[in-house]
């Protein structure tokens, strides 16, 4: 066969995805079968569910945007994955991304997400009055409690696909909105090109501080290009709200403070997170979101509420005991080690958060860590005092 | 020209929107790009769809070092160095000591025409070698190839590698795919190439699908080697123990026009023109792109002060054993030519042989406590 010529075959003009013409440059003899990735070695989502057929189809398509299946899939195809850890292996460049892909991930969604449904409604509930109890942590055991989210901005691309220009129109807007907050959430914004040396060890003293990613996963779908052009971190006078401009979502938005009082912390991100959702809207923004997959984000583990509410909690018993991960399980909760996914617990203390993002609303997930956070304790208490846990065991939520 | 919708929608935003901020780089690509040349230049794509984004994207994600210039942009197929001549031009020029827009490079394979080269002293000349890329017509480049035209690339390769005898019989290797003994003794070898890690490479996309379609073919007597797919199409290497660059230098240029020979009678000659000889995903390489050096033990002279002058004059770099950005290891040094583009394959290599035989002289002078003044040669 002969390859070099270029050969456009669909029509300009009237086509709405005018992008069809770029969809369908197609190097004269390469066919869908020539260029399947080798998945071979690979274990993650989309590793499980493309198939050929599949791709053939999703090939032609792009988004309004010009994302292509090619770019969905590629942080997947470059990251083979771990025998134990399953990683999604997919990305969307734009909102659209779910629509025009959606053989694909549909199908990755309802294996990440716990059997949902490509028919399901996700319910959003931001309201804190809500949440039953959560304010008696015993901070002898939780040493502090975290809420955390993203949020897309619509009308713009994504990380993996988004330009200079747009980056820095979704940070000129954010850096407006949060800078017209007021009281409690009144703040700064610090952009990381501009930090002090002062400025940036304060900010790695007080953990506030995100990096250039290093995670292959990230870098292999580009969302580090330009750094750190338009990237930056906004927070409070007191250093409980915090905002995360152009990391891995347009936005990621963090409650926090020390001890046990999740309750405050969920309320101050659910005050915080709708002011600024309606700042944004007198500008003329919303945020991406529908009612089959809640809030849009760049990776389709994080859609639905995608928030992940956490503390960091002593269970150095509770830990070692056979039960703990069934136990987990059962409350639908998930364990990490104190510097966050993928690192180890440090003197028996845990990162404990909700395991699920999407088919449950934010108030029945912080919910889940109020309970079963509560439970754990109450399960490390009596191991400390030589007692049996058998009669504390939780029937699967 | 095709259209690139996704940098037609980036059109929405002003110039000035998307210009990146390189006031913190130091690289050719940085010193050139101008708010204005940007302007001229971004709507612009290449028929496969290649941007002006896409060429400096590496450049803008490494600032670079104060001390080592990097280039900071890529091509992504042949037409790269056409549709964005404003940018890669002066770049060009910048890298390849004032090489013009309108300048011809003259590209002269024949071995023959190379003088001496195969007396180097092995006391001091432990191998010699002399590297190229090769980048085939019709396909695009590796910071922007699919997975189906890199495939393509390795299956024509192969077939014109296994079409080769004598001295250059061999045997294709796939990175994805080779026994743990093939590929311990490919390491053994110094043959195997591993996935880049260098940010510069990262970042413009040749690590892409890693390791689908790369290989590595060598031929029996492990001293013709050539790299599929890796930073280029096709890299050719010829190499040996010793100091007969004579040798190494007639098996590169007989092996490389036998294989050229192939890829033509597949109508995938060499991307080849008048202007910048072979073209090159980096425009470092283009020319010759070639690379012929030695590792040779210079431990007096490599400590002497005028040892950067005397490369200088010779036009030839210095790198450590491991190659770029490696230190040197007892005293042996990597020495080669530092042009590419302007002059021929014989030219350079003639640099590489005269140079230095020179040096080793200057070694030995030193050895026995004498002045090498009297040998500090002109500027070539």
């Amino acid at each position: 066969h002969v390859f070099g010529i270029w050969e456009e075959t669909a029509v300009p003009g009237e086509n709405p995805h005018s992008c069809q013409k770029m969809a369908n440059l197609q190097l004269k003899g390469l066919t869908a079968e020539d260029e399947f990735p080798d998945l071979s070695q690979h274990n993650n989502h989309m590793a499980k569910f493309l198939n050929m057929d599949m791709y053939k189809t999703l090939r032609d398509r792009t988004t309004p945007n010009g994302f292509t299946v090619d770019g969905v899939i590629q942080t997947g195809v470059d990251n083979p994955g771990h025998p134990f850890i399953m990683t999604v292996g997919c990305v969307a460049g734009d909102e659209e991304s779910y629509e025009v892909f959606k053989e694909l991930l549909d199908l990755v969604i309802e294996d990440r997400h716990g059997g949902y449904k490509p028919t399901d409604m996700h319910k959003t509930d931001l309201n804190p009055d809500n949440l039953m109890g959560g304010d008696d942590l015993d901070p002898e055991y939780v040493l502090s409690s975290r809420v955390r989210t993203g949020r897309s901005v619509r009308g713009f691309c994504l990380p993996p696909l988004c330009r200079r220009g747009e980056r820095r129109a979704v940070e000129k807007l954010s850096v407006e909105v949060l800078g017209s907050l007021t009281g409690d959430l009144q703040g700064k914004y610090y952009s990381l090109r501009d930090l002090s040396e002062a400025e940036q060890q304060q900010m790695i003293d007080d953990h506030l501080l995100f990096d250039k990613p290093v995670s292959p996963l990230l870098l292999a779908s580009r969302m580090a290009r330009d750094w750190p052009d338009a990237r930056g971190i906004w927070h409070n006078e007191n250093k409980t709200f915090l905002v995360w401009v152009n990391e891995e979502d347009h936005l990621r938005v963090i409650s926090m403070q020390k001890g046990g009082n999740l309750k405050e912390v969920f309320t101050r991100f659910c005050t915080g997170l709708t002011e600024i959702e309606s700042l944004f809207k007198n500008k003329g923004f919303s945020f991406m979101w529908n009612e089959h997959l809640g809030y849009i984000l760049t990776c389709p583990s994080n859609l639905g509420t995608g928030l992940r509410a956490g503390v960091h909690v002593k269970l150095p018993n509770m830990s070692k005991d056979s039960n703990f991960e069934e136990v987990l399980k059962r409350l639908r909760l998930q364990k990490r080690g104190t510097g966050g996914v993928d690192t180890d617990a440090v003197d028996g203390v845990f990162d404990i958060s909700n395991a699920d993002r999407l088919g449950f609303s934010e108030v029945e997930l912080v919910q889940m860590v109020v309970d079963g956070v509560k439970l754990l304790v109450e399960m490390e208490k009596k191991l400390e005092a030589g007692e049996s846990i058998e009669e504390l065991m939780p029937t699967q939520k | 020209m095709a259209k690139n919708c996704h940098n037609d929608y980036k059109m929405k935003f002003s110039s000035d929107d998307e210009y990146p901020d390189l006031s913190q780089h130091n690289n050719h690509m940085a010193k050139v790009l101008t708010k204005d040349i940007y302007a001229k230049l971004r709507g612009k794509s290449t028929p496969s769809g290649f941007t002006l984004d896409d060429i400096i994207q590496t450049g803008v994600d490494n600032p670079g070092h104060p001390f080592i210039m990097t280039v900071g942009c890529v091509a992504g197929d042949e037409e790269s160095y056409e549709v964005f001549k404003d940018l890669l031009d002066p770049v060009i020029s910048d890298r390849h000591n004032g090489y013009g827009p309108s300048d011809k490079h003259k590209t002269d394979l024949n071995f023959e025409n190379l003088k001496g080269g195969d007396d180097l002293d092995p006391n001091y000349v432990l191998s010699s070698r002399v590297r190229t890329g090769r980048s085939i017509k019709g396909f695009t480049l590796p910071p922007h190839n699919s997975r189906g035209e890199r495939r393509g690339i390795e299956k024509l390769s192969i077939e014109a590698l296994a079409t080769l005898e004598g001295e250059f019989k061999g045997k294709y290797y796939p990175l994805n795919g080779m026994t743990d003994a093939e590929q311990e003794q490919l390491i053994a070898d110094h043959f195997l190439f591993d996935k880049p890690v260098s940010p510069l490479l990262t970042c413009a996309g040749m690590a892409r699908d890693w390791p689908d379609a790369r290989g590595i073919w060598h031929n029996d007597n492990k001293t013709f080697l050539v790299w599929v797919n890796e930073e280029d199409h096709l890299r050719v290497i010829s190499m040996q123990k010793g100091g007969n660059m004579k040798e190494v230098f007639r098996r590169f240029c007989v092996g490389l026009q036998k294989i050229e020979e192939i890829f033509k009678k597949h109508n995938h000659g060499f991307m080849w023109n008048e202007h910048l000889g072979y073209i090159l995903t980096c425009p470092s390489n283009l020319g010759t792109g070639l690379r012929g050096g030695v590792h040779v033990k210079l431990p007096k002279l490599s400590t002497h002060p005028k040892f950067e002058e005397i490369l200088t004059r010779l036009r030839l770099q210095k790198r450590g054993t491991g190659g770029v950005d490696t230190a040197s290891v007892g005293g042996v040094f990597d020495i080669s030519n530092a042009d590419r583009l302007g002059s021929s394959e014989v030219y350079q290599v003639q640099l590489v042989v005269d140079g230095v035989k020179l040096m080793v002289e200057m070694e030995k002078k030193l050895e026995k406590g004498e002045s090498i003044d009297g040998m500090v040669p002109a500027q070539k």
